[in-house]
């Protein structure tokens, strides 16, 4: 056994966790998330398949399989059927820069608890977040239909906006860290995380990260009493799966991403590091659940103009504000 | 094994710009553009440069591309029919000008011994290239950001509301 094997291994071992982890996540969300909008609005929820409605996620792939896939007439075929695609896989990928915990030792062999330990990890989450344009706007532009080509119109230019203010609300998170890499602004947060350091930042990022993922109350793309269902109205069976499952994987990276650079990550106290990576990272994902269920949704073009004319000045000024406090801290 | 890389990435890129410039129909043209800049950005990453490979990600495929899109999609651009004329004279001075510049480039590839050696394999952190843009290239960073300031100020005063005077 060579120590090249042995990494091989380990990196294959860790990408299944991942992946099964994730995906299984991800599928419990959506029931978790019907559970709980149900009992905020006084009703069970599915409760009839299994203890509780347990087994509801498997039926929902049965269902959602063996429905027809249809591609609608004048459609632009392999666009259309490969945008769902992507909108999974840019929220899958995230994952690969995430730590979950500190380094593990086995058998006197360091073992990262992260796929890739990218320098640019921060940047590498960013990059992927705005490529997750593309699944919506082809998607919605392939299926030539006006509420789809409408909903694609207002994802892209909801997301492009709120991707600036995103970035620059994890400008004085990275200044505190000095690094890029997720490891080391884990690292820099185990006294204070940066929530209480940078509350600004904090709410500025809580605000983007929800635009961004066209979650409720920002959820424009997809609003169902104007556009039918937006950017997916011609979708159905296993590629509006897709685009469904994305949105759920996607939740749990904002919970990571949340997680990791404003919650401090695995850092906490008496528990195992895992276990308070996963709690916080499903604490977010609740808040989000809890925000779906209260918030009406605003205007469209409200949204963007608080983007613009709001959080990106704000930004800009926290980012300002921050470094001149390092740099008078630093002498 | 970097040899290799390079020239699948290099393919890869080529081909792509290739096929951008002669589809018909603009989405897919923007899309394979967007392949193009994937492969220029691995290529970043290949020459030790992740930062850059990070910033060709986010930047052009990421925002540029998507605007392109955005307003290919606000015009409603059909595809395009095939025009008139022969093809020779549509494609002529593109193949004409972009034939010179890949002598030039042979040119200097050959002629120039300094050009011809290997770079050597470094590795750029993010860090060292801050440096150097906030101090030896501080004033270039700021007569950049002037430009842009001017391209906000231009398209507020093409945006901004009409007032009275306007109106004629």
């Amino acid at each position: 056994m060579n120590d090249l094997l042995i990494s091989l291994i380990l990196i294959l071992v860790k990408l299944g966790l991942i992946f099964g982890v994730v995906l299984s996540m991800a599928a419990y969300l959506v029931l978790a998330e019907r559970k709980i909008l149900g009992r905020m609005q006084m009703r069970y929820g599915p409760n009839r398949i299994g203890p509780g409605g347990m087994i509801q996620p498997l039926c929902d792939v049965i269902k959602l399989i063996t429905k027809e896939d249809f591609v609608p007439a004048r459609a632009d075929k392999w666009i259309f059927l490969f945008a769902p695609g992507l909108t999974a896989l840019t929220a899958l990928l995230s994952f690969a820069v995430v730590p979950f915990s500190p380094p593990l030792t086995l058998f006197g062999r360091e073992i990262p608890m992260v796929v890739c330990d990218l320098n640019i990890g921060l940047l590498y989450l960013f990059g992927l977040s705005s490529l997750a344009v593309y699944g919506v706007v082809l998607g919605g532009w392939a299926s030539n239909s006006k509420y789809s080509l409408l909903g694609a119109m207002r994802g892209l230019a909801q997301m492009l906006s709120y991707e600036l203010s995103l970035g620059l609300a994890l400008v004085p998170v990275v200044m505190t860290a000095k690094s890029f890499s997720l490891t080391e602004i884990v690292m820099a947060q185990s006294t204070w995380p940066n929530m209480l350091q940078h509350p600004l930042a904090f709410i500025i990022f809580m605000v983007s990260i929800t635009a961004e993922s066209k979650r409720t109350p920002f959820d424009m793309p997809e609003a169902e009493n104007e556009i039918v269902a937006g950017f997916h109205t011609e979708y159905s069976g296993m590629r509006f799966g897709l685009f469904f499952v994305g949105e759920y994987i996607n939740l749990i990276v904002i919970g990571a991403m949340t997680t990791v650079f404003f919650l401090g990550g695995w850092n906490g106290p008496f528990l195992p590091p895992v276990v308070w990576f996963v709690g916080k990272v499903l604490f977010v994902a609740f808040l989000f659940i809890w925000a779906r269920g209260s918030m009406p949704r605003p205007r469209y073009d409200q949204l963007l103009r608080f983007g613009w004319k709001v959080l990106i000045p704000l930004a800009l000024l926290n980012v300002v504000i921050t470094g001149a406090i390092r740099l008078a801290m630093n002498g | 094994m970097a040899t290799f890389l390079f020239y699948i990435l290099g393919f890869t890129m080529l081909a792509a710009t290739l096929l951008c410039i002669t589809r018909r129909n603009p989405v897919h043209a923007v899309i394979y553009l967007v392949v193009s800049f994937f492969a220029l950005a691995i290529m970043f990453y290949l020459l030790g440069a992740p930062l850059v490979a990070a910033f060709e990600v986010i930047v052009y495929a990421g925002a540029i591309m998507v605007l392109f899109l955005f307003i290919i999609m606000m015009l409603g651009l059909a595809p395009q029919e095939t025009p008139e004329g022969p093809g020779w004279k549509r494609w002529g001075p593109l193949v004409l000008l972009s034939s010179s510049l890949m002598i030039c480039t042979l040119m200097l590839i050959f002629q120039d011994p300094a050009a011809s050696k290997d770079i050597g394999a470094f590795y750029l952190a993010p860090q060292v290239v801050g440096e150097a843009l906030f101090g030896r290239y501080a004033l270039a960073v700021e007569v950049v950001s002037f430009q842009l300031l001017f391209a906000t100020i231009g398209a507020y005063m093409l945006g901004r509301p009409l007032s009275k005077g306007d109106e004629q």
